[in-house]
């Protein structure tokens, strides 16, 4: 690759990072200092910016990079899973879990989800094992971004850049940008960059098909290459695979330590109900155009060097330098800003959910915000060293992640709407699960008597399901078989006096 | 009892958008319109409708399963 073209990409990938770290110390002299506004952005966050924000976290290397990459090498049905899973699935969660801890977080001044069912259980360790739980889980989907982060800018420049400088580069933003901004800077440029992607991937798909010489030859290349790609199904995608996919990963979203933060920031009701109506819409904006150029680069004959993602190759291939190099550095601006989030909110749990609650009770506003800049940097830098290793694809690595989380959802829907819930059944429904999970996700499967067990799927369904319906099992069953301690408060849920 | 059997509606209505977001009657099917699958133009459309559906819950229901009265929910919106 020419010298000059290596510098247009890195000066256009370089300058983008740059204003989107301007942004956030701008966003940093309007935030004030105390707890509510550093990481609730004191609950003022409206429609289009919620939106954005929620979206913008999800717009990570799994979906960016991780996507087209599946859609290049199987074809467009990831879209559908994905239209099943945030189009519908999230935002109907959005909605059962979303606007119920909104209501209750509201009248009761909660900041995370730990703080919110160990207050209503009494109980101490379940705050401590939801946070710790959730920031296990937090470490492979951070590194899943630096990965990203870092193959994207093989892709980009050919290989001319090493993986490690583009993942250690995205580190080093985060972690500044983290510590500076707060809630209200990732919040801002989550809305600049969700709209700038939205625009940009679109004007991607316009570049490549006026280049590639329109949809209807693209088509019939892809049609003629990879006959298997246009019908609907077949390879990785079979019906077992796709369900399980979209469950755990929408369920996986809800507990997200960033998204789940989301449901305590809205300003009022009627953010809730417009994000949730235009979440489909939106769905269907971004990502179909994003899966479809991974599909079409497998019709066009491009070919993707090992290590490297789909979408950069592709652009690299059919626009011009600085328009392939704007692309993957609103990309990876957009890991960025999914990293802050996830850290920041991660951060918090860590704070108010372990040090304080067991290390120091008394310990300053000052000292605690030290405590979670450093978590973040230490987390951060973790992830990094763990990230060189590449212990999978992006596709794997966000999976493992997703199951992890979505081993929380059942247990905290019960709390929320079940007032029989006890302590001891959301203790058993939560660990059992994440035992259960765990073990799958880091023992060899073994073979036992002609049965295999601690493999990927049971009767072909994935072992996420299972854990998910443990952890609803447990949940139920042991709060049945438990009575209520008495500092367990189940009026703290208890929402709505209107007449049925 | 007009209010149960509008619950039930919504609910039933979530199944539905859930259960053919994905047209499992179109599996196999490689016809294309325009350039693009039909499984792809139904999931454009689907995504549609469940905007819209979404809408007109967040217009006409939203509270109604939750429990609580509008007023309540009125804290300092």
């Amino acid at each position: 690759m020419a010298e000059s073209t290596l510098l247009v990409q890195l000066g256009v990938v370089g300058a983008y990072l740059v204003v989107a770290l301007a942004v956030g110390i701008v966003a940093y002299r309007v935030t004030g200092r105390d707890a509510e506004d550093y990481y609730l952005a004191s609950r003022s966050i409206g429609t289009g910016v919620l939106l954005f924000t929620t979206f913008a976290t999800l717009l990570s290397a799994f979906t960016f990079f991780g996507g087209p990459n599946l859609a290049y090498a199987s074809g467009p049905e990831w879209i559908l899973v994905m239209g099943l899973m945030d189009g519908i699935l999230f935002a109907i969660l959005w909605y059962a879990i979303g606007y119920r801890q909104w209501l209750i977080g509201k009248a009761r001044g909660y900041v995370t989800l730990g703080e919110m069912l160990g207050d209503r259980f009494g109980s101490k360790r379940l705050r401590a094992l939801v946070a710790g739980v959730s920031i296990f889980w937090l470490f492979p989907y951070v590194m899943l971004q630096q990965m990203g982060a870092g193959e994207a800018i093989v892709g980009l420049s050919g290989g001319a850049v090493p993986y490690w400088i583009g993942a250690a580069v995205i580190t080093l933003f985060i972690i500044v940008y983290v510590v500076l901004a707060g809630l209200r800077g990732v919040a801002w440029t989550d809305t600049i960059q969700g709209v700038f992607m939205l625009g940009i991937v679109w004007i991607a798909v316009g570049w490549v098909l006026s280049a590639a010489g329109g949809l209807d030859a693209v088509s019939a290349s892809l049609a003629e290459t990879n006959p298997e790609f246009l019908s609907l199904g077949g390879g990785v995608y079979s019906p077992q695979w796709m369900i399980a996919q979209a469950v755990t990963i929408a369920f996986g979203v809800a507990m997200f330590p960033q998204i789940n933060q989301r449901f305590f920031v809205a300003k009022d009701v009627r953010v809730l109900k417009r994000s949730f109506a235009l979440w489909p819409v939106l769905v269907v904006l971004l990502f179909v155009p994003a899966f479809l150029l991974g599909s079409w680069a497998a019709g066009l004959g491009v070919s993707v060097p090992e290590g490297a993602n789909v979408v950069p190759v592709l652009l690299n291939a059919y626009t011009p330098a600085w328009f392939a190099a704007l692309v993957v550095a609103g990309a990876m601006a957009a890991m960025m800003s999914s990293s802050d989030s996830m850290l920041l909110s991660g951060s918090s749990y860590l704070t108010r959910d372990l040090y304080r609650p067991f290390v120091n009770p008394t310990a300053s506003d000052e000292r605690e915000a030290w405590i979670a800049r450093l978590g973040v940097a230490a987390f951060a830098i973790g992830t990094f060293l763990a990230s060189l290793l590449r212990p999978g694809t992006l596709i794997e690595i966000g999976d493992t992640a997703f199951g992890g989380y979505a081993q929380l959802a059942f247990p905290v829907i019960v709390a929320l709407y079940w007032s029989r819930t006890t302590r001891q059944g959301m203790l058993a429904g939560i660990l059992g699960s994440q035992l259960f999970y765990v073990a799958h996700v880091f023992l060899p499967s073994v073979t036992v008597g002609g049965v295999t067990v601690l493999g990927p799927t049971y009767f072909t369904w994935d072992f996420a399901l299972y854990g998910m319906a443990l952890s609803l099992v447990l949940t139920v069953g042991v709060s049945l078989l438990t009575a209520a301690a008495p500092d367990e408060r189940s009026e703290t849920f208890a929402i709505g006096t209107r007449a049925d | 009892m007009k209010g149960r059997k509008t619950d039930y509606l919504w609910i039933g209505v979530f199944a539905v958008l859930v259960a053919f977001a994905i047209p499992w009657f179109l599996w196999g099917d490689a016809t294309t319109w325009l350039g693009l699958p039909v499984w792809l133009w139904w999931h454009v459309g689907w995504m549609g409708a469940a905007s819209l559906a979404f809408a007109l819950f967040s217009r006409g229901a939203w509270d109604r399963l939750m429990n609580v009265d509008p007023e309540e929910v009125r804290f300092d919106g």
